[in-house]
């Protein structure tokens, strides 16, 4: 699919985990059969917006992560649709086992919609930042991903997730980033977008790692370098398809995210390459690191998570294509 | 049915036998023809390992025929090592990984109750099981949500993998505990069906919290050279041994 955009200066900033929690209200209204659960953090996820709209749909869990996912799953075994929410790290690494047998293994419809992924959590520090939480639920069977890159793309996600029949893993972030995709936008699960065409490199980006890849495009340009940006929202089902078409035409590939360069986006991107078109490729993200606290600029630039380090990556594979 | 697969669980199969015995004959509102009826009660094995009886139960239920029980843990058989609702007509819960079933069983009961349904869920856990934590996740949440329309047996037969619950890890007072987690608790002898019978009557009469039924039982319960043992928990027996305690079980059978 192909949607070009440029990212406007001083576009309006707003985090995923807003959209998602208008988003789900949104979808409460409409859907009698909508359910939400959280782990005693609504107000940071913002199912509170939804818990306040249909109180008798909502249930806090409390403090009980495990708890939570399989009752979520009992919950859709009787026909419910459940979205349970809790931070990224403890939603998938605490309640690994519970997502996996209760939920995935059984094919059950939980929307599990996770927010504060990766280090733009910030000042909480590594113990609650998730950088491998991607990884973890892309080797579920029966699992889909998705990490919306913008508002737009949540509460598009948000729905395609209830349209769904199965588990859902939605990667949502604490820290505001800008509006990429207009009203115009459709999001399908499973297809990767061309947001920006180019022939020399192809930035394959997720989450809030859009915005820096449309902005490295910008600054290569200028450097006479035509970068293609890829959105890969939807990490699993993976869209071997653009991805390999992509480096069939540019010969060289970055892959960008919030994550740990092992197991997320780089890793399917390495897996999706080395079985269908062999090109160099240069991977942004946590370099087998945990992070630390910060403000979230500061993280994204100690870790290597910027626009600069896209450009210098690109600069890298696009060297290696040539010797 | 171990014997024949080579492999299983017998000893917390027969413990739990009668109960499941009594809940698919006398309590379950069930229709084996229909097993995705909308309005039928919901039982959830969260001791997935009993798989076998349950599966018993299911068949000489009528949901499948009692041949295929021989097929338990074969390739392709739709009787799993442990139950698997995708597969299994009458297996409503995927479990196996303990610990996990009693949420999903709260889960079901929330369910009903925002439809304004009258169908009941049952639950059935082991007492080593409630040393896993999340069993008390799930015990908190079906009081603080009042439940009533959730009805949980434990299968107190004293005995997990490595030896006595006393020993290993002891998650005892278990009466004690489900009482100030704010459940309903009767103590009733796990083999003895009017005792069962009687204690799902009172679960259903009790308003406003979950009923946990402890079910005193006896590990290997019927068959002489396995009760009260241990080893028995994930051993399967010999043809030999098998015979023996088909023959132990018939005796047990004419002598109630
Ligand atoms: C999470 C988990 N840990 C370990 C096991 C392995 N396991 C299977 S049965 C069992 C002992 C269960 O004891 P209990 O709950 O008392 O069952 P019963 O005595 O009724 O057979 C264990 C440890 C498991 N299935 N799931
Ligand atoms: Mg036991």
């Amino acid at each position: 699919m192909k949607y070009l955009v440029r990212l406007q200066e001083g576009a309006k900033k707003v985090a995923t985990r807003d959209a998602y929690g208008e988003a789900l209200a949104e979808l409460g209204r409409e859907n009698p059969d909508v359910v939400a659960l959280d782990a005693d953090l609504s107000k940071s996820t913002k199912t509170a917006v939804f818990g306040k709209a249909f109180p008798a749909r909502f249930f806090n869990m409390g403090i009980a992560e495990a708890n939570m996912m399989a009752t979520a799953a009992g919950l859709a075994a009787a026909g419910k649709v459940p979205f349970a929410s809790t931070f990224a790290v403890f939603a998938t690494g605490r309640a690994f086992d519970q997502v996996r047998n209760s939920i995935c293994y059984p094919h059950l419809n939980v929307k599990i919609a996770a927010s504060h992924a990766g280090i733009t959590v910030g000042e909480d520090g590594g113990s609650h930042q998730s950088v491998e939480d991607i990884a973890l639920m892309r080797v579920l069977p029966n699992m889909t991903v998705i990490v919306p890159a913008d508002a737009g793309e949540t509460r598009a996600a948000v729905r395609a997730a209830a349209a769904l029949d199965g588990p859902v893993y939605l990667r949502l972030g604490r820290a505001g980033g800008p509006i990429i995709f207009g009203p115009d936008y459709s999001f399908r699960v499973g297809e990767a977008v061309v947001l920006r065409e180019g022939r020399d490199v192809s930035l394959f980006a997720c989450g809030v790692m859009v915005a820096e890849a449309l902005k490295a495009a910008d600054q290569l340009a200028g450097e006479g370098l035509e970068a293609e940006v890829v959105n890969v929202s939807s990490l699993k089902p993976f869209d071997w398809r653009t991805v390999a078409e992509s480096v069939v035409r540019t010969g060289a590939a970055v892959s960008a995210e919030e994550h740990s360069i092992i197991g997320g986006l780089g890793g399917a991107v390495a897996e999706c390459l080395a079985e269908r078109h062999p090109v160099p490729l240069v991977r942004v993200g946590l370099r087998d690191t945990f992070g630390e606290s910060g403000t979230p600029d500061e993280l994204m630039k100690a870790y290597g998570l910027t626009a600069a380090d896209i450009v210098r990556a690109a600069k890298e594979a696009i060297q290696r294509r040539r010797v | 049915m171990t014997a024949a697969a080579k492999s299983g669980h017998p000893g917390g199969s027969l413990s739990a036998a009668d109960i499941l015995a009594a809940l698919y004959f006398r309590v379950l509102r069930v229709d084996p023809s229909r097993p995705g009826w909308p309005e039928r009660d919901r039982f959830v094995l969260s001791k997935g390992h009993a798989a076998p009886a349950l599966y018993a139960a299911l068949a000489e239920r009528g949901y499948f025929p009692v041949e295929e029980l021989k097929t338990l843990r074969r390739i392709h058989s739709r009787l799993q090592g442990h139950p698997d609702m995708r597969k299994t007509p009458g297996v409503e819960a995927s479990t196996g990984s303990l610990g996990q079933g009693l949420s999903m069983a709260g889960g079901m009961a929330l369910a009903g109750r925002l439809d304004g349904c009258d169908w009941r869920v049952y639950a059935l856990l082991g007492d080593g099981e409630c040393e896993e934590g999340q069993v008390w996740e799930a015990a908190m949440a079906a009081a603080h949500y009042r439940l009533d329309n959730l009805t949980a047996f434990l299968d107190n037969n004293g005995l997990q993998i490595d030896g006595p619950i006393e020993q290993v890890m002891s998650p005892n007072p278990l009466n004690d505990k489900w009482r100030a987690f704010g459940w309903h608790v009767i103590e009733i002898d796990g083999h003895d069906f009017g005792q069962i019978l009687g204690a799902v009557d009172e679960a259903k009469k009790t308003k406003g919290r979950p009923t946990m039924i402890v079910a005193r039982t006896i590990k290997g319960k019927g068959c002489s050279f396995m009760e009260n043992e241990a080893e028995w928990h994930g051993k399967a027996p010999s043809p030999e041994q098998a015979e023996q305690a088909l023959r132990d079980l018939e005796k047990g059978g004419a002598a109630r």
